[in-house]
């Protein structure tokens, strides 16, 4: 019997590989060559979970409300070497944050771009390369983490970039360093075949002592159907103390598939950002691991969504150890018939006592046929801890309305005053200063070219 | 002849088909305070909230006029703009605005309505931190969102701050005394009475004799089921006190 027949999934997961694997042979079969056997033997691991697992679909509870169907008929073309691009530092200045000091690597569809990047000086040990170099010439600080963190066995799309990925960011800051600027790392698009994949992977280790933050942007100077599938895992060491930010802004015909894993040590301090504006469709996924005592963790989002848009976050929080405290705020603003997706399972391991766990997801629906699906998962083995979930969605307050209206501010200003503040209860939990400022102007341009605004809910 | 700052005459509202106003009558002239006074249910808030603009109530009958103008034709910004403040009984929380930025917003609408300049963040700061220190407020209250996590009675005192700071014409209290511990209702209504004025004029909406006490009104309204059953001086709302509303709404009701 062919078990492709039972398991569509699975056919389209081999027709996936297949498509990769041709690509690779056409352009440089060489490249994993010079690779560790260790990272070799994990991509194959990666390849045969994928082909294992297939691609999910809404019978997988953890896919039920995004259908991933149009990703699997792409073509899955792979970016394969650093080609010449044409893209201008110039160009890139149209993306937020790019007036920022400090670091700026560049990728092109996947590929870093050492002539679009920027390092800035950098303190004693901090080590800001594409992930393809530092694994030619940092090995010993790799190995500990790549492929360590990011689980491929529950996650096909983690299995598939396992298998394929071709570079990314590795940023490494000794004991005890601290990184005062932002360290950026920036992906762009400029596919122009329909189906054009990149998988980038980024790992991002922070020793213990140490604080660094680090922005991920997803951008687009494409109009192509393309497909991203990132990997970020970020390693928190003993008391080290981590901003990370994820602004995911592609074209509105693409495919955004993002994984964060996060392993976060004892009295580490953690907080990752997630924003999505962009993509047809996009999923983020982040695995926080709390791996020590009496660390916190903060997850915070903030999704935009319009026309038929699908912005999916899902999450889980591993409470492992006693004295773990963990936030997670995520807010959504859907308008026309887009959808927002949000799933958030907190684990608490029996020996996580002493648990503080909250999770929080409110969503504004600006139309009558946008959709927000919500779900908040708890699974408890301790006795003596604390968790709360609350979600919830809806229109505009009327009652917060008129309060503004009775102090003189007119309608439609009032109206845009608790839009921009349901987005600024995200933004506003940003540290990084001129972050802050670069969201809070672009969240605000999207709102104001949104029309939904104005129509009467 | 002194002209009235408002002017209500007959009004008559009804929420969904059920009437709640019954033909109110009320004059209210500069310089004046006037408490309503009155049972739950009485139509109390819904009055104060008609006459701020508030959605959902059916008018079905009578008029207001202030300064001149229909009243309820207006917007409740427009009214905010022409002078009419609600000091709200339940104030609404709402995260993530600034309080500054919310007052400055409100506060520059009235000017520009006044044709006046707009004040800029610093000298609106500056304007503001004044009446802060009037309503015994904390400073970095202005730095808060609105109400966000407030106290009740810290709610209730900002109330009175954003009236200090809007300086309407017409104010409306709605029972912004209810909950308040006795030092609290003391610096509301020291506020309250700092901000009295020959050209301004008061309504104090309470259901406690007990407010009155530091607020002292010219005239008091007793209202029951829709309508103003008795009218008088600061001296009905202590009659009040002695008989209760059942005495008194008994008394009134039955020679008629």
């Amino acid at each position: 019997m062919n078990i492709n027949e039972n398991k569509p999934n699975v056919a389209l997961a081999n027709r996936v590989l297949d498509l990769s694997f041709n690509g690779k042979e056409q352009g440089s079969s060489e490249s994993n060559a010079d690779e560790p056997a260790w990272l070799l033997s994990d991509r194959e691991v990666g390849r045969a979970r994928f082909a294992e697992l297939g691609l999910p679909t809404l019978r997988d509870e953890d896919w039920r409300f995004t259908n991933v169907a149009p990703i699997a008929k792409m073509e899955f073309k792979p970016a394969l070497k650093r080609e010449p691009h044409g893209v201008t530092k110039k160009e890139l200045k149209q993306f937020p944050f790019t007036a920022l000091a400090g670091c700026q690597l560049v990728f092109v569809n996947g590929q870093f771009a050492p002539e679009l990047s920027s390092l800035t000086e950098l303190p004693e040990g901090v080590k800001v390369m594409s992930l393809a170099d530092a694994l030619a010439t940092e090995p010993a600080l790799v190995e500990p983490h790549l492929c360590r963190h990011a689980r491929t066995d529950t996650n096909s799309f983690t299995a598939l970039n396992t298998a394929f990925f071709q570079d990314g960011a590795f940023i490494y800051v000794p004991a005890g360093q601290a990184v005062a600027e932002p360290i950026q790392l920036r992906f762009v698009s400029t596919a122009k075949d329909h189906g054009a994949t990149a998988h980038p992977r980024n790992l991002i280790v922070a020793e213990r002592d140490s604080q660094v933050t680090v922005i991920e942007s997803y951008v687009s100077l494409s109009k192509a159907t393309y497909f991203t599938n990132s990997v970020t895992e970020l390693v928190a060491g003993e008391n080290a103390v981590v901003e990370h930010l994820k602004f995911q802004d592609e074209n509105q015909q693409s495919f955004h598939l993002g994984t964060l894993a996060a392993h976060c040590g004892r009295t580490s301090n953690v907080v990752t950002h997630s924003i999505a504006l962009g993509a047809k469709l996009s999923r983020t996924n982040i695995y926080a691991t709390l791996a020590g005592e009496g660390l916190e963790c903060v997850l915070n989002g903030l999704y935009l969504t319009r026309a038929e848009q699908l912005a999916d976050h899902y999450m889980i929080v591993d409470h492992a150890k006693p004295h773990g405290e963990s936030h997670e705020y995520f807010n959504g603003i859907l308008a026309d018939k887009s959808k927002g997706v949000f799933h958030g399972r907190i684990l608490v391991r029996p020996d996580a006592q002493k648990t503080d766990a909250k999770q929080t997801n409110k969503n504004l629906l600006l139309s009558d046929v946008a959709t927000a699906n919500t779900k908040p998962q708890l699974e408890i083995y301790a006795d003596d801890v604390k968790c709360t979930h609350g979600a919830t969605l809806g229109q505009l307050d009327d009652e917060c309305i008129f309060y503004l209206r009775s102090r003189s501010i007119p309608l439609e200003k009032a109206r845009r005053m608790l839009i921009q503040a349901f987005a600024g209860e995200i933004i506003e939990r940003i540290r990084c200063v001129a972050v802050r400022e670069d969201l809070d102007r672009l969240v605000w341009d999207r709102l104001e070219q949104n029309q939904q605004i104005t129509v009467n809910p | 002849m002194k002209t009235p700052i408002i002017s209500i005459q007959n009004l008559s509202a009804d929420v969904e088909g059920r009437q709640i106003l019954k033909g109110i009558n009320l004059t209210i002239y500069p310089g004046e305070t006037h408490a309503i006074m009155g049972p739950n249910g009485s139509g109390k808030s819904t009055l104060a909230a008609i006459l701020a603009g508030r959605d959902g109530y059916n008018i079905t009958g009578g008029e207001v006029i202030y300064g001149g103008q229909d009243l309820l034709a207006l917007d409740p910004e427009e009214r905010a703009c022409e002078g009419v403040f609600l000091a709200f009984q339940y104030p609404v929380e709402i995260p993530g605005v600034n309080s500054t930025y919310f007052l400055r917003a409100g506060y520059n609408e009235i000017r520009k309505h006044r044709g006046l300049p707009e004040l800029d963040a610093i000298e609106f700061l500056t304007f503001v931190k004044e009446k802060v220190k009037l309503l015994d407020l904390p400073e970095d209250l202005l730095r808060r969102p609105v109400n966000y996590g407030f106290s009740g009675g810290e709610k209730k005192r900002n109330e009175i701050f954003q009236m200090a700071v809007l300086e309407p014409k017409f104010a409306i209290l709605d029972e912004t005394d209810s909950g308040l511990d006795i030092d609290a209702l003391k610096i509301v209504s020291n506020g309250v009475n700092t901000l009295k004025r020959s050209d301004n004029a008061q309504l104090v909406i309470t259901h406690y004799q007990r407010l009155l006490n530091f607020i002292v009104p010219d005239f008091v309204h007793v209202l029951n089921d829709g309508r103003i059953v008795k009218s008088g001086g600061k001296e009905l709302a202590l009659e009040l006190e002695e008989t209760g509303y059942d005495g008194m709404i008994h008394e009134t009701a039955a020679p008629a």
